[in-house]
């Protein structure tokens, strides 16, 4: 690929990058999230189209307008979302969409038992999809594009859903496909993986390429470097709250989802009043199962959160619902990543949506609109919402309006404890800005807020304390005064596993 | 014993009727189009295939022979469901209306047509639409000759059935082949349970909807056709086909959505329709036993959603529209 750039309206997501693959190699692709990795990929996919730049296959300049034409030319790439027909057998979902003459099914299985044999794959061709385990699904992808005779493999992010054992056998799988001539793509952000299943590593970092290096020649902490770059300076406000109390004790908090997989492995931590406490992580580190176990949505397996209410008497939040949670007099205003999902209705106005947290208040059976409506006004007056009027739908306001109907909302119930996740996703840097001012403004109040958020920069200068959180696991607390981007970077990554600073 | 003979056979009468709505709205609801109009295409169909039926003799006189007049019927009623449920594709397939709101319109509309149809052709013939005898005989005769009709026991319940109920049997065969067996049957399955993968391996959904909406649609409403040159007696008959539709859609359901199972479970709900006439006990009041078939339908929904079974269930992306952008 040579000098490939991508453009989303005005954001630029790939900017003039080129890399090389070669056969017999295993290629990592490393970077934080949003750093163009899957988008580059999914050029070479066929999903997106370059708006600049040419792709070249064993010498030959080719356009790849399609997923069918990428199969034409060896490409194949196996996505996080595994798209397969969960009745059909794993045979059944691999020959989908081929057409070689007349179906034969038992010629197909016998093809995909070959395959796997080769490389040492486990599944039961006969087998039915819904029977199967996230990984034997993740191997029908692979067997699906290995049987349309694809060389070129790209794997966005295989390593996710996998528990380690899984993980390992995918690295022999691919290392087997390597010793055959095949080149991978792996596309990940875990170094460990990259130091151990890749030959070479190219490292992008906000849409940039910043260079490619053998993995025998590297170490995590270069990499890191590479990735993570050098500090910004964002001049975010951050006075200091005089008396800090502990508000929140969180306890060896262990989550379990539907799958078995831990989501969060003995988690503790504690929140003081007047101070932001941070959440970092590479996303889908557990941050969002933390946040929705806090609040009642997520079941705990073990441990404990506390709340200590203004007497100073310990709460036990776990298995309360989110009702009971409020009803004890605990304030939590939880701002969900999904914004217009969990929050907000999307329909309906902004004093619709103020109702929604009142309503359980009002007495009778009519709608008392008044009250929410003055919320609602006094919230679009304060800050700055850009809406006609609060009764217009808060679907057709723009990504920041709407977090500021979200967090005008939360706040206004005056909560002790503000959860944000992700609370600037998506929002320009002056709407950023207000949302970080209210933040410091609810903490210099007394509240505990914690945040979730992805931009090391902005938890280094906003937050007081940064909670890092690594694969479900805790990896440590830092001062947000003194870490640095690369310290928590490395912790994100679970490599220096240090212990919480100040406990 | 008797009455027994006498039921299933009654059963299997009404059961053609239910077998067709129902083979065709299966093969509708495995493109992931839940066609909630069957009711109104099968009066469509009954209404049109009568005329079809009517209006050849009326052209030909007495030479009119049953075997053309069959296969009249059987078009013009087939024709007049595709037409209805091309609608239905239209406004679901491309222009993605709500596929509830469109097949519950889709009923009330194919009704009207039918009843206008079946009414304008009574008033224009003089407040009389018949077929002559000969046609009738022809349209509810058994294929088979009468010996093997006589054989005790065996012979009623197997041999002395019209013809579209064998037709019926070999149809529902041929449905079950062509999705477990056929590339492009399993393309079908794949369409109706996730759009968007099949999309991705290349399949043409638009296509595949179309088509089998539509001639799911005809083949629904050659069941309205049969209803009428059988049970109601080649004459226009507004009420007995109401209904019908609706029981054919819980039949899909009561099917676990295979052709094969259709063919039991149509002469089982036929039969239980027909009990109140059969095996009348005389203080249980005959609606009660007209609801019969709708609480067994609602017993195995019970069960094959307790029972969890992935084979048994509906396909996944059933009444949901396909949007590409949104994925």
């Amino acid at each position: 690929m040579r000098g490939i750039t991508k453009r989303f309206g005005q954001v630029v997501a790939n900017d003039s990058i080129s890399l090389k693959l070669f056969r017999g190699e295993i290629l990592a692709l490393l970077g934080e999230n949003g750093s163009g990795k899957t988008t580059l990929m999914n050029m070479l996919s066929g999903i997106y189209q370059p708006d600049e730049g040419e792709i070249f296959k064993d010498g030959a300049p080719i356009y790849i307008h399609s997923p069918r034409e990428a199969y034409d030319y060896g490409i194949g790439m196996i996505h996080q979302h595994y798209k397969l027909i969960e009745v059909f057998t794993a045979a059944q979902n691999i020959i989908l969409g081929l057409n070689d003459g007349k179906m034969d099914i038992r010629a197909a299985e016998k093809k995909v038992k070959e395959i796997c044999d080769r490389y040492g794959f486990d599944i039961d061709p006969s087998r039915k999809v819904y029977d199967m385990s996230v990984s034997q699904k993740q191997t029908i992808e692979i067997v699906k594009m290995l049987y349309r005779g694809a060389d070129i493999l790209i794997l966005d992010e295989p390593t996710a859903v996998l528990t380690p054992q899984e993980t390992r056998k995918l690295f022999t799988v691919l290392k087997n496909m390597k010793n055959d001539g095949k080149a991978i793509v792996i596309i990940t952000h875990k170094l460990h993986e990259v130091m151990e299943v890749s030959d070479k590593v190219a490292v992008l970092r906000k849409g940039q390429y910043i260079g490619t290096v053998n993995t025998s020649e590297t170490d995590p902490q270069a990499l890191t470097d590479m990735m993570v770059g050098h500090a910004v300076t964002l001049n975010i406000d951050r006075p200091l709250y005089p008396e800090p109390k502990k508000k929140l004790i969180v306890e060896n908090l262990t989550c379990v989802d539907e799958e078995g997989i831990k989501k969060l492995d003995g988690v503790s931590f504690f929140a003081n009043t007047g101070e932001i406490l941070g959440v970092a992580g590479i996303s889908g580190s557990g941050q969002k199962e933390l946040l929705e176990a806090m609040t009642g949505l997520y079941p705990v397996k073990e441990g404990s959160i506390r709340f200590i209410n203004g007497d100073g008497n310990e709460v036990e939040l776990v298995g309360m619902s989110p009702k009971k949670i409020r009803a004890t007099g605990v304030g939590m205003a939880f701002v969900p990543e999904d914004r217009l999902g969990m929050g907000l209705v999307g329909s309906m106005g902004m004093s619709g949506n103020m109702m929604l947290r009142s309503w359980k208040n009002g007495k009778g059976a009519l709608l008392k609109k008044k009250e929410p409506e003055e919320l609602a006004t006094r919230v679009w007056k304060e800050l700055e919402v850009v809406t006609p009027d609060v009764n217009y739908p808060v679907r057709r306001l723009s990504g920041g309006n709407v977090q500021k109907v979200l967090v005008g909302r939360e706040i206004a119930i005056g909560p002790e404890v503000l959860l944000t996740a992700y609370a600037v996703r998506g929002l320009d840097i002056n709407t950023s800005y207000t949302i970080y001012n209210l933040l410091t403004e609810q903490k210099m109040k007394g509240v505990a807020v914690i945040y979730v958020g992805e931009d090391l920069d902005v938890l280094i200068e906003l937050c007081d304390r940064i909670l890092v959180l690594c694969d479900g696991k805790l990896s440590g607390v830092v001062d947000g005064r003194s870490a640095s981007k690369e310290e928590i970077g490395l912790m994100m990554t679970h490599i220096g596993n240090k212990e919480a600073a100040d406990e | 014993m008797n009455t027994l003979i006498t039921l299933i056979t009654a059963g299997i009468t009404f059961g053609t009727v239910l077998m067709y709505g129902t083979l065709g709205e299966i093969l509708t609801e495995k493109s992931g189009n839940l066609n909630l109009g069957v009711e109104g295409i099968m009066y469509m169909g009954g209404a049109f295939g009568l005329a079809g039926a009517f209006y050849y003799e009326k052209a030909v006189g007495a030479a009119a022979i049953g075997p053309v007049a069959i296969i009249l019927a059987i078009l013009a009623a087939f024709v007049a469901g595709c037409a209805a449920s091309a609608i239905y594709s239209f406004l679901t397939i491309t222009l993605r209306t709500n596929q509830n709101v469109t097949g519950l319109a889709l009923s009330i509309f194919g009704t009207g047509v039918g009843q206008f149809v079946g009414e304008l052709m009574r008033v224009k013939e003089g407040g009389y639409v018949a077929l002559s005898n000969s046609l009738k005989n022809a349209f509810s005769a058994s294929v088979f000759p009468g010996f093997f009709v006589k054989i005790p026991i065996v012979g009623p319940i197997l041999f002395s059935h019209t013809i579209f109920f064998y037709l019926a049997i070999i149809l529902a065969i041929a449905m079950w082949f062509y999705l477990s067996k056929t590339r492009s049957g399993m393309y079908l399955t794949a369409v109706g349970e996730s759009p968007a993968t099949s999309d991705a391996a290349g399949i043409n959904i638009t296509r595949y909807k179309y088509l089998a909406t539509i001639i799911g649609g005809g083949i629904s409403a050659i069941g309205g056709m049969v209803y009428i040159v059988t049970t109601a007696g080649c004459v226009w008959n507004h009420e007995g086909l109401s209904g019908v539709g609706w029981l054919a859609v819980a039949l899909v359901i009561f099917c676990v959505w295979r052709p094969l199972n259709a063919i039991w479970g149509s002469v089982i709900f036929g039969a239980m329709m027909i009990m109140y006439l059969r095996v009348a006990i005389p203080f249980i009041p005959t609606q009660l036993y007209k609801i019969l078939p709708y609480v067994v339908t609602v017993i195995v929904l019970i069960i094959t959603s307790m029972r969890n079974s992935r084979d048994k269930q509906p396909p996944a992306s059933l009444g949901l529209n396909y949007f590409r952008e949104e994925r």
